[in-house]
C-alpha cells in the first residue's frame, strides 16, 4: 500500500512537471478569452518565449531576467495580434493564426544560434527542483508541490492568483464583463480598449513565460518546435478548464499524466500484459476531452460556465 | 485627440487601391525587418521572386504548392460562405489523404483509369465525413464549430502517425518509421509537366464560383450564413443545407489531401500537409472568399512558401524567414481591412460649432 | 433658481457616414424637471442621448453641465458628470447577478463585497420604490426586473441626471404608471430626467416641459401645461396631421373564413405552456388584433401557423385543411404569407447583409425549375416593389441593413403581399417607423382587407390596435383573455387583460 501511495506521489510529481507550460499557457489563454478575445497564437507567442527565454539565459545567465525576457517576447507577439483585432478590429481567428506563423518563423530563426548550446548552471541550479522539508512529507501533494522546481510553483500561485483575480475583485469582475457583453461594460464605463489590451498582453507574457519552461527547466537545450503543438493542446484546454484557473491546474497536470503514461507506455503494457496502447493514440485524448466538453457544456445549458457570450466579436462603440 | 468614425461602403476600386497599399506597406516593413535580422531586403525579395518563379522546376513546385492551397481554400469558401468557421482544413487534407491511401493499398490491383477516381470519391468522402462530426455537434448541441474543427485537426494528424508507426509502417523499410508507396497506378499523372491536379483545381474553381454565385443552392447557403431563422422562415430545409456545404466543404479538402498523397508524397505521411490546411484558412479569408481571388492569393503564398525553400538553399538563410514575412505581410493586409470600413479623423472641440 | 438650466446642449451635430443624424440640435433641462423628448422614430433623439451619455462624441456642439463645458470622451466621462442612462435596449451583462451589474465600474476596494453589498444596494432601491433581489441573475428575470436593475444602477453611483430612452415600450400600462411613480420621486429629490418617446400620452401624464425633435433638428421646448397633444403632433410630423386610422368597409360576400385555429398549445424546451390551447378563427376582408405583453405566446402563435414551431396539440385549419405538421414551404404555397419582425426588425424576414433583389427572391427563389437562380426575375420583382411602394434606395443592388426603417418595412411587406396571400400574418409592422411610413404601413393593411385578406396583426400600440383591428385578442402567458371589439372596450381595459384579468372584473378583485 505504502509502495502505491509513493509511486502516486512521484507520479503526480512528475505530471507536474510535465504539465507546466501548458498550465502557463493556459492561464494566458483564459486572460485572453475572460475579455472575449480568442487567441489562436498561442503556440506561436510560446514559441517565441522559449526562444528568446533561451537566448537571454545563454547571454546573460540571469535566470530571472530570462523569465522576463520570454514574457515580454511573448507579450510582444499579443500585443501585436492585440492591435490587429482591438483597434483594427481584424478577425481574430484569422490573426491568431498569422501571430503562430511568425512565432514560428522568428522561434526559427532565433534558434538556429542556439542549439548546441547549454545553459550557464546558475540558471539550470535556480531551477532545478529542491525540497521545503516537514511540508513535503504531505501525503499525496507533498512531493508534487513541495519537491519541485520553483517554475512549478510558480505556476500554481499563478492561478490561484488569477483565480482570485477574476473572481473576486472589482477590476476581475470588470474584465469578465467585457467579455461577456462589452456594450454593458462600456456604458457602466469601463474602458474596455485598455482592459482588452491590459489581458491581451498579459496573457502572452505567461504563454511567453509557459515556452521558456520547456527551454530553461524541462529539456532544457534548444530544440526546434520545441512547443511541440503544446500551444494547440492549451487552446483545448482552455475550455476543458471552463476559463476557471483552478481547474486550468487539473487539466494541465491530467495532460502532464497522460504525457507521463505516454512515456512509461512505450515500454511497459498494461497490467504486465503485452497490449501497449499506442501512444498516438494517447496523443490524441485532450484533444478528444477538449470536444466532449464542449458538448457537455452545451447539453447542460447552465449559463454561468459557457464560453464568454462576446468571445470573437470585435468591439466598436458607435456602430448602429 | 483622434476618434474612430465609421465610414460609408468603399467602392470596389478603392478596396482594390486599399489591399494594393497595404501589400506595399506589408513588403516595406517586412524589409524593415528583414535589414534589422541583417539581411539585404531587396536581395531576399529578388531570391524570392527568382526561387519561385525563374526556371522551370523552380514554377513547377511553386504551381505544386498552389494547387492544394487552392482546393483547400475552395473548401474553406464553401463553410465559411455559410458562417461555418472551419478552420479544420488541416484535418479534412488528412482525411482525404487517408481515404486515398485506403483504396490504393486495399485496391492496388486497379488499374489507373478506376483507381484515380476510386480514390477520389474516398478522398472525398473521409473529408466530408470529418467536417460533418462538428456540423451535427453544432446543429445537435451548438458546440462552436471554430474550436472541435479545430481540435479534430490534431486528432487526425495523430491517426495518420499512428498508422505511420503502426499498423501501415513499411516492413521494408527497416524500422523507419514510413508508409509504402504508393503503386503507379495510384500517382497522379502529369499534363504540361504540372500533375494534372491543376486542371482539377481550375475546373473546382469554377464550380464552386459557379455554386456560389449562380445556383440555389449557393444561395441557400448564404441566406442560412447570414441567419438560420431566416432560412428557415423561407422554408429551406436548413439540415440538407448545412450536410450538403460541410460535406462539399470537407470534402473538397479532402480531395486536396489525396492530390498531394499521390502526386507529390506519392504515399502517406504526417508531414503530407506541413501547415497548408490552415494557410487556406488566411488565404480564403484575404481572397474574401472570392474563387477567382483565391487563385491568385494561393498562388502569391505558394510562391512565398516555396522562395523560402530556395533562401535556404541559394543564400543560407533559414527558410524560417519567409515565415516571418508571411506573418508581418498578414499582419499588414489583416490591419489594412479596417480602413476599408472606418476612417480616423481629428476630434474637433467645440467652439467653433457655435453659430 | 428654478429656471436654471442645469444641461445645456447647444448646437449639437453628429454625422454617420453620409447621414446627418443631429443638425445644430439644441437642448436644455433644468434641475428636479421631467423633460419630455419628444420626437419620430429617427428624429434623432436616441442619438443625442447617447453624446450626452458619451457613448457617442459629437461632430459639432457644446455640452455644459452645472455651468462646467464638458466633452465626454466616454461613457465613463459622463458617469463622472452624474450622468446615467437606460439604454432601450438594456447593458447588463446576462451571467452577472443585479448586484454585480450595479457595482460593476463602482467598486470601493479591491474585493467585492457580499452581504453588506446587497443590503445597500436594497436600500437604496427601497427608498425610490425599486424592489429586487440583488443576487438574482439577469437572464433569470423580467423584462421589468431588468429595467429596475438599470435605474438602480444609474441611482447607486449618485447620478443627478437619469435618461430614460424609450422606456416603456417593454411595460404594461401599470407597469409604466409605477415607473412614473418612481420618476416623479426622483424628482423631488432634486434630479433631473430626460425621458425619450414617440407617446404624447406619457409626455402629457410625467413631464413638466417638451423638447421636440424632428429629422435631427430641434424644433423647439414648450411647458407641458401650456400645450395640447394636437400642436405637439405638429411639431414633431412638421405639419397638421390627422391621427385618425381608417378602418375601411369591406364588401360582405369576401368575408369567408380563412382561418381557424383550434385548441393550439405549445411546450417549450423548458416545458413550459408558452402557447395555452388558443382558440379563434379569422376571416377574409377582417383583421384581427392580438394584444399583449411581449413573450406572451405571440411569437409562438405566429410560428406554429407558419409551420416554423411545432405544435403540442390542437388544430391549424387554412381554407378547410388542417395544415399543422406541413413543412414551412408548403404552407407559403398554400397562401399563407407571414412577416414577423423581431425586436431588431432585420432578424428574420429580411437577410441584413443581402440587397433588395436577394431579398425579393427569398421566398419565391425556388419556383423556377433547375438548380440555378432566376437573377433576372428577381431583379424585375425589385424594380416592381421599389416602385410601387416608393422605396427610397440608391439601387436595387443595395444591401437592406443601409435602409432607413420604413423602407425595409416596405422591402418586406412589398414582398409578402406579392405572393398574394389569403391570410397575412403580420407582427410589428410599425415599429422603428415615423408616423408617416407607420400610416402607410396601416393604409396597406387596410387595402389587403379589401381585397379579402384575413389579417392577422401582432401590435404594440394599443391606441393603434383600436382603431386598425374589426377585432382585438388579449393574451397573457400564452392564453387567450378574451376577444373583444373595439368599440366595446378602453385602452384600460385590454392593458388589465394583458396582465391577466378577465374582462369585466374589478381591479381590487386581485
Amino acid at each position: 500500500m505504502s509502495q502505491f501511495i509513493t509511486s502516486l506521489e512521484l507520479f503526480l510529481q512528475l505530471s507536474a512537471q510535465m504539465g507546466t507550460h501548458v498550465l502557463f499557457a493556459i492561464l494566458g489563454g483564459i486572460l485572453c478569452e475572460k475579455v472575449g478575445n480568442l487567441n489562436l497564437g498561442v503556440e506561436g507567442m510560446m514559441l517565441m518565449g522559449a526562444s528568446v527565454g533561451f537566448a537571454t539565459g545563454l547571454s546573460t545567465g540571469n535566470p530571472l531576467v530570462s523569465v522576463l525576457a520570454a514574457g515580454i517576447a511573448g507579450a510582444v507577439g499579443a500585443l501585436i495580434y492585440g492591435v490587429i483585432t482591438v483597434t483594427f478590429r481584424g478577425n481574430q481567428v484569422v490573426t491568431g493564426l498569422a501571430l503562430t506563423t511568425f512565432g514560428t518563423g522568428v522561434s526559427g530563426f532565433l534558434g538556429q544560434s542556439l542549439s548546441g548550446q547549454a545553459l550557464p548552471e546558475t540558471i539550470t541550479n535556480f531551477f532545478a527542483a529542491y525540497t521545503v522539508p516537514v511540508l513535503v512529507d504531505i501525503p499525496i501533494v507533498g512531493r508534487m508541490l513541495f519537491e519541485q522546481s520553483a517554475y512549478v510553483q510558480a505556476a500554481l500561485i499563478c492561478a490561484v492568483v488569477l483565480y482570485i483575480y477574476l473572481n473576486k475583485t472589482y477590476i476581475g469582475l470588470q474584465a469578465r464583463a467585457i467579455g461577456e457583453n462589452p456594450a454593458a461594460a462600456d456604458a457602466s464605463g469601463i474602458n474596455v480598449t485598455a482592459y482588452k489590451y491590459l489581458h491581451i498582453v498579459a496573457g502572452g507574457f505567461l504563454c511567453g513565460v509557459g515556452g521558456a519552461y520547456l527551454s530553461l527547466v524541462f529539456v532544457p537545450r534548444w530544440q526546434d518546435n520545441i512547443t511541440a503543438g503544446a500551444g494547440w493542446i492549451a487552446v483545448a484546454l482552455v475550455i476543458f478548464s471552463t476559463w476557471n484557473p483552478l481547474k486550468a491546474i487539473l487539466a494541465a497536470y491530467l495532460f502532464g499524466i497522460l504525457r507521463g503514461v505516454g512515456f512509461k507506455m512505450q515500454n511497459v503494457g498494461i497490467g504486465g500484459t503485452d497490449f501497449k496502447i499506442p501512444t498516438q493514440l494517447l496523443d490524441m485524448l485532450p484533444y478528444l476531452a477538449t470536444i466532449l466538453v464542449l458538448v457537455f457544456m452545451t447539453l447542460r445549458k447552465k449559463k454561468e460556465n459557457q464560453s464568454p457570450a462576446a468571445l470573437g466579436n470585435a468591439y466598436f462603440r458607435e456602430e448602429r | 485627440m483622434f476618434k474612430i468614425v465609421r465610414k460609408a461602403d468603399a467602392s470596389p476600386a478603392q478596396e482594390r487601391v486599399m489591399r494594393g497599399a497595404a501589400v506595399v506597406a506589408a513588403l516595406a516593413a517586412s524589409a524593415l525587418v528583414l535589414a534589422l535580422l541583417g539581411f539585404h531586403p531587396i536581395e531576399v525579395y529578388a531570391k524570392i521572386v527568382e526561387g519561385s518563379l525563374l526556371s522551370g522546376h523552380r514554377l513547377v513546385s511553386t504551381f505544386n504548392k498552389t494547387i492544394p492551397l487552392v482546393v483547400l481554400s475552395l473548401g474553406v469558401a464553401i463553410a465559411f460562405k455559410m458562417k461555418f468557421w472551419n478552420i479544420g482544413a488541416e484535418g479534412q487534407f488528412y482525411m482525404g489523404a487517408f481515404g486515398a491511401s485506403l483504396a490504393a493499398f486495399s485496391f492496388y490491383w486497379l488499374p489507373a483509369i478506376a483507381m484515380i477516381p476510386l480514390m477520389m470519391v474516398s478522398a472525398f468522402v473521409f473529408g466530408g465525413l470529418l467536417a460533418l462530426i462538428p456540423a451535427v455537434l453544432k446543429s445537435k448541441f451548438s458546440t462552436s464549430e471554430t474550436l472541435v474543427t479545430l481540435m479534430l485537426n490534431y486528432i487526425a494528424i495523430k491517426w495518420i502517425t499512428y498508422l505511420q508507426y503502426g499498423p501501415w509502417k513499411d516492413p521494408q523499410a527497416i524500422g523507419f518509421p514510413k508508409i509504402p508507396k504508393f503503386p503507379d497506378a495510384a500517382v497522379l499523372p502529369e499534363l504540361f509537366g504540372v500533375h494534372i491536379g491543376w486542371v482539377f483545381a481550375l475546373v473546382l474553381t469554377v464550380l464552386v464560383w459557379v455554386l456560389l454565385s449562380r445556383s440555389k443552392l449557393g444561395y441557400e447557403i448564404a441566406v442560412l450564413g447570414e441567419s438560420e431563422t431566416t432560412a428557415r422562415y423561407a422554408g429551406m430545409n436548413v439540415t440538407r443545407i448545412t450536410i450538403v456545404a460541410i460535406l462539399l466543404s470537407g470534402g473538397l479538402c479532402g480531395l486536396a489531401g489525396m492530390m498531394q498523397a499521390s502526386a507529390i508524397e506519392k504515399s502517406l505521411s504526417d508531414q503530407l500537409s506541413g501547415g497548408l490546411g490552415f494557410t487556406a484558412v488566411i488565404t480564403t479569408w484575404l481572397a474574401k472568399l472570392s474563387p477567382p481571388a483565391i487563385i491568385l492569393v494561393s498562388f502569391l503564398f505558394a510562391m512565398l512558401l516555396q522562395g523560402g525553400v530556395y533562401l535556404q538553399s541559394a543564400l543560407q538563410i533559414s527558410s524560417t524567414v519567409a515565415d516571418i514575412l508571411q506573418g508581418v505581410i498578414l499582419f499588414f493586409v489583416l490591419g489594412s481591412e479596417f480602413f476599408l470600413r472606418y476612417k480616423i479623423v481629428r476630434r474637433k472641440g467645440g467652439e467653433e460649432a457655435k453659430a | 433658481m428654478a429656471s436654471q438650466s442645469y444641461i445645456e446642449l447647444r448646437g449639437i451635430t453628429k454625422i454617420f457616414g453620409t447621414v446627418v443624424a443631429n443638425d445644430q440640435v439644441d437642448l436644455s433641462v433644468r434641475k428636479g424637471e421631467i423633460h419630455a423628448l419628444l420626437g419620430e422614430n429617427g428624429s434623432g433623439k436616441s442619438t443625442l442621448v447617447n453624446m450626452l451619455s458619451g457613448i457617442y462624441s459629437p461632430d459639432g456642439g457644446t455640452i455644459t453641465i452645472d455651468g462646467k463645458e464638458q466633452r465626454f470622451q466616454s461613457p465613463r466621462d459622463a458617469i463622472r458628470a452624474g450622468i446615467g442612462m437606460v439604454h432601450q435596449h438594456f447593458k447588463l451583462v446576462e451571467v452577472f447577478s443585479a448586484k454585480e451589474n450595479i457595482v460593476m465600474n463602482e467598486g470601493k476596494g479591491v474585493f467585492l463585497k457580499g452581504k453588506a453589498l446587497s443590503e445597500e444596494i436594497y436600500k437604496i432601491g427601497k427608498k425610490y420604490g425599486l424592489m429586487i433581489n440583488p443576487d438574482k441573475k439577469i437572464y433569470r428575470m423580467s423584462v421589468g426586473e431588468k429595467q429596475t436593475v438599470e435605474i438602480l444602477k444609474v441611482l447607486y453611483r449618485g447620478a443627478k441626471v437619469l435618461i430614460l430612452d424609450e422606456p416603456t415600450a417593454v411595460l404594461t400600462p401599470q407597469e409604466t404608471k409605477t415607473l412614473f411613480e418612481i420618476l416623479r420621486n426622483m424628482k423631488a429629490e432634486g434630479c433631473s430626467v430626460i425621458l425619450i418617446t414617440h407617446k404624447l400620452g406619457e409626455v402629457m401624464e410625467v413631464s413638466d416641459r417638451v423638447t421636440v425633435l424632428r429629422k435631427g433638428r430641434s424644433i423647439g421646448t414648450v411647458e407641458t401645461a401650456k400645450t395640447d397633444p394636437r400642436q405637439l403632433t405638429e411639431m414633431m410630423v412638421g405639419r397638421p396631421i390627422d391621427l385618425k386610422i381608417d378602418r375601411p368597409p369591406v364588401d360582405p360576400a369576401l368575408k369567408k373564413r380563412v382561418l381557424s385555429v383550434e385548441h393550439l398549445s405549445c411546450v417549450d424546451g423548458d416545458g413550459i405552456r408558452v402557447v395555452d390551447d388558443m382558440s379563434f378563427t379569422v376571416d377574409g376582408g377582417e383583421i384581427l388584433g392580438v394584444a399583449g405583453i411581449a413573450g406572451s405566446g405571440q411569437k409562438e402563435l405566429c410560428e406554429m401557423i407558419a409551420g416554423l414551431q411545432k405544435a403540442s396539440g390542437g388544430r391549424v385549419v387554412f381554407q378547410g385543411e388542417d395544415i399543422l405538421g406541413l413543412g414551412p414551404r408548403a404552407i407559403i404555397k398554400k397562401g399563407v404569407s407571414m412577416s414577423f419582425i423581431p425586436e431588431d426588425r432585420l432578424g428574420m424576414g429580411l437577410v441584413a447583409g443581402m440587397d433588395v433583389v436577394e431579398n425579393v427572391m427569398l421566398k419565391s427563389y425556388d419556383s423556377t425549375p433547375g438548380p440555378f437562380m432566376d437573377w433576372e426575375k428577381g431583379r424585375e420583382l425589385a424594380t416592381q416593389i421599389v416602385e410601387k411602394y416608393q422605396v427610397d434606395t440608391p439601387s436595387i443592388y443595395h444591401p437592406v441593413k443601409n435602409l432607413s426603417g420604413g423602407n425595409i418595412q416596405k422591402v418586406l411587406l412589398g414582398r409578402e403581399i406579392d405572393l398574394n396571400p389569403a391570410l397575412l400574418i403580420t407582427a410589428y409592422p410599425v415599429r422603428g417607423l415615423d408616423i408617416g411610413a407607420s400610416y402607410h404601413i396601416y393604409d396597406v393593411l387596410g387595402q389587403q382587407k379589401q381585397k379579402g385578406v384575413a389579417v392577422l396583426y401582432i401590435g404594440e400600440d394599443l391606441d393603434v390596435l383600436l382603431s386598425l383591428c374589426d377585432r382585438i385578442m388579449v393574451i397573457h402567458h400564452g392564453r387567450i383573455m378574451g376577444i373583444v371589439e373595439p368599440h366595446q372596450v378602453t385602452k384600460e381595459d385590454i392593458g388589465l387583460m394583458m396582465l391577466g384579468h378577465h374582462p369585466g372584473e374589478e381591479e381590487d378583485h386581485v
